[in-house]
């Protein structure tokens, strides 16, 4: 190799030896040109990076530095989508050019709000990105939603993810009925997963020990359950035709469900009659198929609460009000009919939304509708503070509008850089200003090349399993990978 | 670090090693001076790179070709297709193409903001475009996914086609792909509203 990369390469490895803080993720701190607009992002997954993509490729002088809590970056794109959907995940090749730019720097294992607070990021940042997305759920708000065998989605699908936090979930599968409460994208995922052939299940990322519950798993049949009709179900035609096509597995619909559904197709818009048709498609035909795995949308029915087994412990029913749709298109409302009846089950899901949480108190929080209050992705009553994702809109889309979104904070806080609204009068320190307080509170960052340690072990893992990956679910290991 | 794929090939006693060595960015100035088109960051801007990629086994593209359209440089009057693209500005960008190019990659060659998420494997909606009225009737009807991943599209309308799956033919010469303003927040002149 030439000698100008040689002598470059002996004094990062001199500066490594020499000095703490010359840690992977501050190295180049001194070696590379210093660009002297300074971004900060809160968050590394989707939201995060898009904004970040944006704004590199937006201006030559910025710097752009992605915090994240975990050591490993990409937030639901690695611990959301299903592990059966790879090719949506191929968005992290996208990630991953953003985040090796020069003029980015990715800092894992940083939790802002605890570590490092939102005003110290803002005093040597020029500008702060909120892009921390959902972690909370929203709660069903029913008596019995505590017991044993109730979970949020978010736990369900972090737990066959290998999210760290929900690595002990242990979910009870020994009974043969599963009720999914929501009719999104995440509870027909969260159906498809517990129904899917374990042939097709074993090639994925799937970790292995939600591979060995489901193996072992007595669930047959799945209801998926919600409060109004057919035509306001959230899920989109992509999944749903995946459930119709699941091999080994049958739908199980009521034809009373689908009361004025057919006579209502012809007024519908081209994306809700898509799927639509492709649901009364699949009520026809169940009657011939002799599976005996069953998956189904249950219409027109509200949790009222969870009934206790006989020792009290567990789950063992679920109660739901039924109700008639006044009103039509995404206004219906779902008005309780008085009837109710039971259904026993063994676990039941909650899959009725992602909740953000405030994170720092000096950043203002909407607790109603659990976002940041922002006009186009400025943080109001602020300067320098921006958002994007769920953690601005709500938590609802896919990545694709995430990405729009990004794309437009990104835009927004480009314009601001241009007119002056933020003041690029002083240098700022961007990341030198965070490493020694970093130091002091004993927080040692994880950097991309770290986190390319741990990917690296994870894929040699998974290939003794035939699988793409074997993902680690312990953040103590994920650091002793990283920093080894 | 660069990738390497090597190989040995033997002539008579002597045998030869040869290393095809990924470009190693980081140390070249048009890099640093943010004047390497595949430097800047825009969705899968790399692609000069990507031959140099171990294949993700697991990448399941609908469209496995792409790479193969681009490798000559030499111009054959017969395979040139004449495209226009209408940026979200409404700037159009004529681009000289050939038989064969990918809408989606030919964008990305051409520094065109067509994000393709999912790498053309038909899971997101993110290349969508309006294709110019007369042209709609000359691509190949779409597939079944296609249609549910542009029903995820926002502002789909009738002439609504994913990028990634229009391929250029002769019969597509003078093709005009608009891009979909995509934000709901701005007005369509530009005008931004003030906080109130």
């Amino acid at each position: 190799m030439n000698r100008t990369v040689q002598k470059s390469l002996f004094f990062i490895v001199k500066s490594v030896r020499t000095s703490p803080s010359n840690f992977a993720a501050w190295r180049g701190l001194s070696t590379t040109p210093d660009p002297h607009t300074k971004v900060c992002i809160v968050g590394g997954g989707p939201a995060g990076f898009y904004t970040a993509q944006h704004i590199i490729k937006g201006r030559p002088d910025v710097q752009v530095d992605v915090y994240e809590r975990l050591p490993v970056p990409f937030g639901l794109v690695r611990f959301g989508v299903a592990p059966d959907h790879p090719e949506v995940k191929n968005v992290i090749n996208t990630f991953t050019q953003t985040a090796q730019h020069e003029r980015c720097r990715f800092l894992g294992n940083v939790n802002v709000g605890k570590d490092v607070s939102v005003d110290e990021l803002r005093q040597v940042y020029h500008a702060v990105v909120l892009s921390y997305g959902a972690e909370g759920n929203r709660s069903l708000g029913v008596p019995g939603e505590h017991l044993s065998g109730v979970y949020s989605a978010k736990d369900f699908v972090g737990w066959y993810n290998g999210l760290p936090y929900n690595r002990e979930l242990q979910p009870d599968l020994s009974h043969d009925t599963a009720v999914i409460l929501g009719q999104g994208n995440v509870a027909v995922d969260v159906a498809r997963i517990l129904l899917a052939p374990l042939d097709m299940l074993k090639k994925t990322d799937i970790t292995q020990a939600a591979l060995d519950a489901l193996a072992n798993s007595q669930v047959r049949r799945v209801l998926i359950v919600g409060r109004r009709g057919p035509m306001q179900v959230a899920c989109t035609i992509k999944e749903l035709r995946e459930m119709v096509n699941l091999p080994g597995t049958q739908p199980d619909m009521l034809t009373d469900d689908f009361h004025g559904v057919n006579e209502a197709l012809k007024d519908l818009p081209r994306p809700r009659k898509r799927l639509t048709e492709l649901m009364l498609k699949a009520l026809k035909e169940q009657a011939v198929k002799g599976a005996h795995r069953k998956w189904g949308f249950r219409f027109l029915r509200s949790p009222l609460d969870v009934l206790p087994s006989a020792d009290g412990t567990r789950a063992a029913a679920i109660r739901l009000a039924l109700n008639k749709l006044e009103g039509s298109g995404d206004e219906a409302r779902a008005v309780p009919t008085g009837e109710v009846e039971e259904v026993p089950c063994g676990v039941i899901i909650s899959s009725i939304g992602y909740k953000s949480l405030p994170i720092d108190s000096a950043v203002p929080f909407d607790p109603r509708k659990a976002i940041i209050p922002n006009t186009m992705g400025r943080v109001q009553e602020t300067t320098g503070l921006y958002c994007s994702g769920w953690v601005k809109r709500g938590p609802t889309g896919v990545i694709a509008t995430t990405m729009n979104d990004s794309f437009d904070t990104g835009r927004v806080l480009l314009q601001d850089l241009d007119s002056g609204a933020i003041d690029l009068s002083e240098a700022r320190l961007g990341a030198q200003g965070i490493a020694p307080l970093l130091e002091k509170r004993g927080v040692r960052p994880v950097s991309f090349s770290d986190w390319e340690k741990i990917s690296g072990e994870e894929v040699r893992r998974g290939e003794a399993q035939g699988k793409p990956r074997e993902k680690m679910l312990d953040v103590q290991e994920m650091l002793s990978v990283a920093w080894s | 670090m660069a990738a390497a794929a090597a190989a040995r090939v033997s002539v008579g006693h002597l045998t030869l090693r040869i290393s095809r060595v990924a470009p190693d960015c980081s140390i070249c100035p048009f890099n640093r001076l943010n004047v390497c088109r595949n430097a800047i960051t825009g969705g899968t801007k790399g692609r000069a790179l990507d031959r140099f990629r171990t294949p993700n086994r697991n990448l399941q593209t609908s469209i496995s070709h792409y790479h193969l359209a681009d490798h000559s440089n030499a111009e054959d009057p017969d395979d040139v297709v004449n495209v226009v693209y209408v940026d979200r500005s409404g700037h159009r960008i004529p681009v000289r193409a050939k038989v064969g190019d990918n809408i989606l990659y030919l964008a990305h060659k051409h520094g065109i903001e067509l994000e393709g998420a999912c790498e053309a494997s038909l899971a997101c909606s993110t290349c969508h475009v309006y294709v110019q009225g007369d042209y709609c009737d000359k691509l190949p009807d779409p597939d079944e996914r296609e249609d549910d991943m542009l029903d995820m599209a926002s502002s789909l309308q009738e002439n609504s086609r994913l990028g990634c799956q229009i391929i250029l033919t002769k019969e597509l010469e003078g093709i005009e792909l608009t891009l979909p303003k995509t934000t709901r927040n701005f007005y369509v002149d530009g005008h931004v509203p003030k906080p109130h």
